[in-house]
């Protein structure tokens, strides 16, 4: 979906006339959407990226495009969000087994037979060409709704390592979990966004396999 | 010989380190097998591009999402 307004931008005048209030609105918008999915917590949400617009618009900096500001604020964004999840693992337990992550894990244990090999009918499914689901909106829809789907927790470090692309050593230092929590809560997440999708998408008839 | 369960998660881990040589061996002896195991990297794979494209849409104005 091209919208072509950055070229726009670049050929205007200092004055940015792409910088209007709906601009800005739709960046917010976005970024909102994206700090709730991060802290689960939408009063806290718009805090941060209240600050993070601030502080993008405050600094002066001439930014070449719509997109160069929406880049610089994301940034920004990033590492207030770190900073929140930051503050938030001093007072909670991320490596305590919620009883939905104890859920997730019982169910996908359902998946395996004595031997531990795949129940054929549990066995993953070959999903095909997948760029074609990434250029459809419906798919990423239910991306977010499979994201919202996981445990707080094990979203919060699925999260961490691949949008805001922490190294797994860094996650575990932030969050101050063992490297082997790490992998397990990772593995989760991995898990039941593959599930979620697999039953949502995948097999609900979008896709033959 | 590694288990289905196992695969599953060497297969998460090498997304976040490098597996050894002997780890790598073991994996790729059990996927020339296992056409599900098969599947689940590719799926791993494919979350791993998700994510990626993802975040380039919200950071570019020009998201093709």
């Amino acid at each position: 979906m091209l919208r072509g307004n950055e070229r726009v931008g670049k050929m205007s005048d200092p004055q940015l006339p792409w910088m209007n209030d709906e601009a800005v609105e739709a960046i917010r918008r976005d970024m909102i959407k994206f700090a709730r999915l991060q802290l689960r917590d939408a009063a806290m949400a718009e805090d941060v990226v209240q600050e993070a617009l601030v502080a993008a618009l405050a600094n002066g900096q001439d930014f070449a495009g719509r997109s160069a500001l929406k880049t610089w604020v994301f940034a920004i964004l990033r590492n207030k969000i770190v900073d929140h999840i930051r503050q938030q693992s001093r007072t909670t337990n991320i490596s305590a087994l919620a009883p939905d992550e104890e859920s997730l894990d019982q169910s996908f244990e359902t998946l395996f037979k004595g031997n531990d090999h795949w129940r054929p009918e549990d066995r993953p499914t070959n999903w095909g060409d997948p760029e074609e689901a990434l250029r459809q909106q419906r798919f990423w829809d239910v991306f977010d709704a499979c994201l919202n789907h996981l445990p707080e927790n094990t979203a919060r470090v699925f999260m961490m390592r691949e949008f805001l692309e922490f190294e797994t050593a860094e996650v575990c230092r932030e969050l101050r979990i063992t490297v082997s929590n790490c992998n397990v809560i990772l593995h989760r997440a991995r898990n039941g966004l593959r599930r979620c999708l697999e039953k949502n998408w995948f097999l609900g008839g979008e896709q033959a396999c | 010989m590694l288990s289905c369960k196992d695969v599953t998660h060497k297969l998460s881990e090498s997304l976040d380190r490098e597996l050894t040589l002997a780890e790598r061996l073991q994996l790729e002896m059990h996927l020339a097998m296992c056409q599900g195991c098969r599947n689940f990297k590719k799926q791993m794979g494919f979350l791993r591009l998700a994510c990626r494209r993802y975040m380039a849409g919200k950071t570019s104005s020009d998201s093709d999402t």
